[in-house]
């Protein structure tokens, strides 16, 4: 607050435009309140981000040496043992990471191209039934997921002509067990649906209308003009469903039964509950499963606040 | 559209019908446009739903694939049930218990970067990096840190003197929850800090200008604009956190297994709960009643918070 009062004491002088008389200013602003608000800020920071390092310090670590007592910050005797032996454990650990990265890319694009299909229709277009349909999906969004859990496990369980089931969905297990039952149930999203219409409500119906005079169809009119349009949704929607998705641990959990299928998320943690001695290689899978999501923050770190605070405002 | 056919209308009879056709044609792509999201929203939500009321009226047997219909009976069981309802008392205390203070933290971390300050991406990357960690694998590197004989937190504790003993934070039952709870809070404080500094951001300076002129101090500031100004932020919040707490189930799952002292004990959690029964247990038909149970309670809570929002507004 003391950085809010110092600013209106030095404005004055920072209305001369002397490129020296800036410097003093600016030193003066550094008062004890703002000094003891970057010191608070960085000391929350160390805090924030310590167990982070921890990890991969541990990470680097052989198993000895990280039951050791005390704590090393600084490993010992690094080692990249973990890592290597991530990928040559009997565990399919290479495997799972495929998984994940298969079924949450997977997810992602369905997932962005038929919500924004719906999305679309809902926005900029009249038909019977529109606002009753829009209604209905809006009121799912109360629904909470443990009341469809079941049924979507008996429903994918069976689907028919799957997974050893016969025409009427029974004797084996269906989409259980497979990608299939990872992705399909995942595509529909009212949040994503409901945050893209509100997005795509804004575009001038100009735009539509002219294209429509052009001769476009809606097909035309949504890839050519409503898609384009929409990136800054879409790229919000695309980044929290990937970031959703990549850690998505219940679904998985009931959906699959062979470790082959397993995502990374759910290997780690049947991993660890299976094994106590294998601490060393679930740091190294943390380390290596926490990489993709902070890859994806530094990359698209302007959309992912924009993307927030679209929600923060249309939500 | 309408400059094309209005010309038309007057010259022919046929106008009318053909607008009407052409109405038709539009139509018929918008719900071709629909079909797909439609489809999936009709199986595995619509559906779901309807199948999920079912089955709470029965003593479904997944393995047997077969079950009676039993009337009220699991909703009779549901409220005999002491463990759901300590399972409730242990979802509210663990949301409460994260929600209140990630958003009190994270509103004053928001106003703090929102003033003046340098380095601002690092500190908001910083307080953002443990809410795009997989949650699985935050959750395994704090068991980790929470460990009695190796942990860093107890190793740091006894450092300082705080404690004499090392404690088994996750085997006992008055810590668990505050441990699992302190690990949340950890989590969820960057996502609520960028939402705020969204909303912060969306504050007209001009607002604090006048206040300023009228000579208001920080703390007026603070109560008489920033406060109310937040208000849809904060219910944005709240929602969102409410929703999300009560889903908590992978961190139960990984770090405690519901216990101590082991499934159904001091940290078994509303879905945790429904997931014993449905998959551990397997009574499909009372974990669906459980289910709906739980619908009401949040559908009452929502209502309650939507009319504290709306009266809020009018104020």
């Amino acid at each position: 607050m003391s950085t809010v009062a110092g600013g209106t004491e030095v404005k004055p002088s920072g209305v001369v435009p002397v490129p020296t008389v800036g410097k003093p200013a600016r030193r003066r602003r550094l008062r004890p309140g703002t000094l003891a608000t970057y010191i608070f800020l960085t000391a929350f920071a160390i805090l924030f981000v310590a167990p982070f390092v921890y990890m991969v310090t541990l990470s680097f670590q052989p198993l000895g040496d990280m039951f050791s007592y005390p704590p090393h910050w600084i490993p010992l005797h690094p080692t990249v043992s973990n890592y290597s032996g991530f990928f040559t454990s009997d565990h399919p650990i290479g495997r799972w990471i495929f998984n994940s990265a298969f079924v949450s890319i997977s997810i992602t694009v369905l997932q962005l191209f038929f919500n924004s299909l719906l999305a679309y229709t809902f926005a900029k277009r009249k038909f019977p039934g529109r606002d009753f349909l829009f209604f209905l999906g809006l009121a799912t969004l109360m629904l909470p997921s443990q009341v469809t859990l079941i049924p979507n496990y008996l429903i994918l369980r069976g689907i028919p002509l799957f997974g050893g089931n016969n025409l009427a969905g029974f004797g084996g297990h269906g989409w259980l067990d497979s990608y299939w039952g990872l992705i399909a149930p995942n595509i529909g999203n009212p949040f994503a649906i409901f945050l893209l219409r509100q997005y795509m409500v804004q575009i001038p119906d100009e735009f539509i209308d002219a294209a429509r005079v052009d001769g476009a169809n809606h097909w035309r009119i949504y890839w050519k003009i409503v898609i384009p349009m929409s990136k800054p949704a879409l790229a919000a929607v695309a980044i929290f469903t990937f970031q959703f998705q990549w850690q998505a641990f219940f679904g998985p959990l009931i959906i699959l039964a062979s470790r082959q299928l397993y995502t990374l998320p759910l290997g780690l943690a049947l991993f660890e509950q299976g094994h106590r001695s294998v601490w060393n290689l679930i740091m190294a899978g943390s380390v290596v499963g926490a990489l993709p999501l902070i890859i994806v923050f530094f990359i698209f770190q302007k959309q992912f606040v924009q993307g927030i605070s679209l929600a923060g405002s249309k939500g | 559209m309408a400059q094309v056919t209005a010309p038309k209308q007057p010259i022919t009879v046929t106008a009318p019908k053909r607008s009407i056709t052409r109405q038709m044609r539009n139509e018929w792509t918008a719900y071709a446009m629909q079909l797909p999201g439609l489809l999936l929203f009709a199986v595995f939500t619509v559906y779901a739903v309807g199948a999920a009321a079912y089955l709470s009226f029965t003593n479904y047997d997944p393995v047997a694939r077969s079950g009676d219909f039993v009337g009220w009976a699991n909703y009779r069981a549901v409220l005999h049930d002491g463990t759901w309802w300590a399972a409730m008392g242990h979802t509210l205390y663990f949301t409460l218990g994260t929600m209140i203070p990630s958003m009190v933290i994270g509103l004053g971390l928001a106003s703090l970067l929102n003033s003046k300050i340098r380095g601002l991406s690092f500190y908001r990357t910083a307080f953002y990096l443990p809410a795009i960690t997989p949650l699985v694998i935050a959750t395994l590197l704090w068991k980790w840190l929470y460990n009695g004989d190796y942990g860093l937190i107890n190793y740091y504790l006894l450092r300082l003197h705080i404690i004499d003993t090392p404690i088994q934070f996750l085997a006992d039952a008055r810590w668990a929850m505050p441990a699992v709870i302190l690990m949340q809070i950890w989590l969820s404080i960057g996502f609520n800090m960028v939402v705020y500094l969204a909303g912060l951001q969306a504050i007209p300076a001009e607002l604090y200008e006048a206040a300023e002129v009228d000579g208001a101090t920080a703390w007026q500031r603070m109560r008489r604009i920033t406060i109310p100004m937040l208000w849809p932020t904060t219910i944005f919040l709240l929602v969102f956190q409410t929703i999300l707490g009560m889903q908590t189930f992978d961190q139960i799952f990984v770090m405690t297994s519901g216990g101590p002292p082991g499934p159904g004990g001091a940290t078994t959690t509303v879905t945790y709960y429904i997931y014993l029964n449905a998959f551990q247990y397997l009574k499909m038909g009372k974990a669906s009643a459980l289910a709906w149970t739980l619908f009401l309670v949040v559908f009452a809570l929502s209502l309650i918070q939507f009319r504290w929002y709306v009266k809020q507004v009018e104020r």
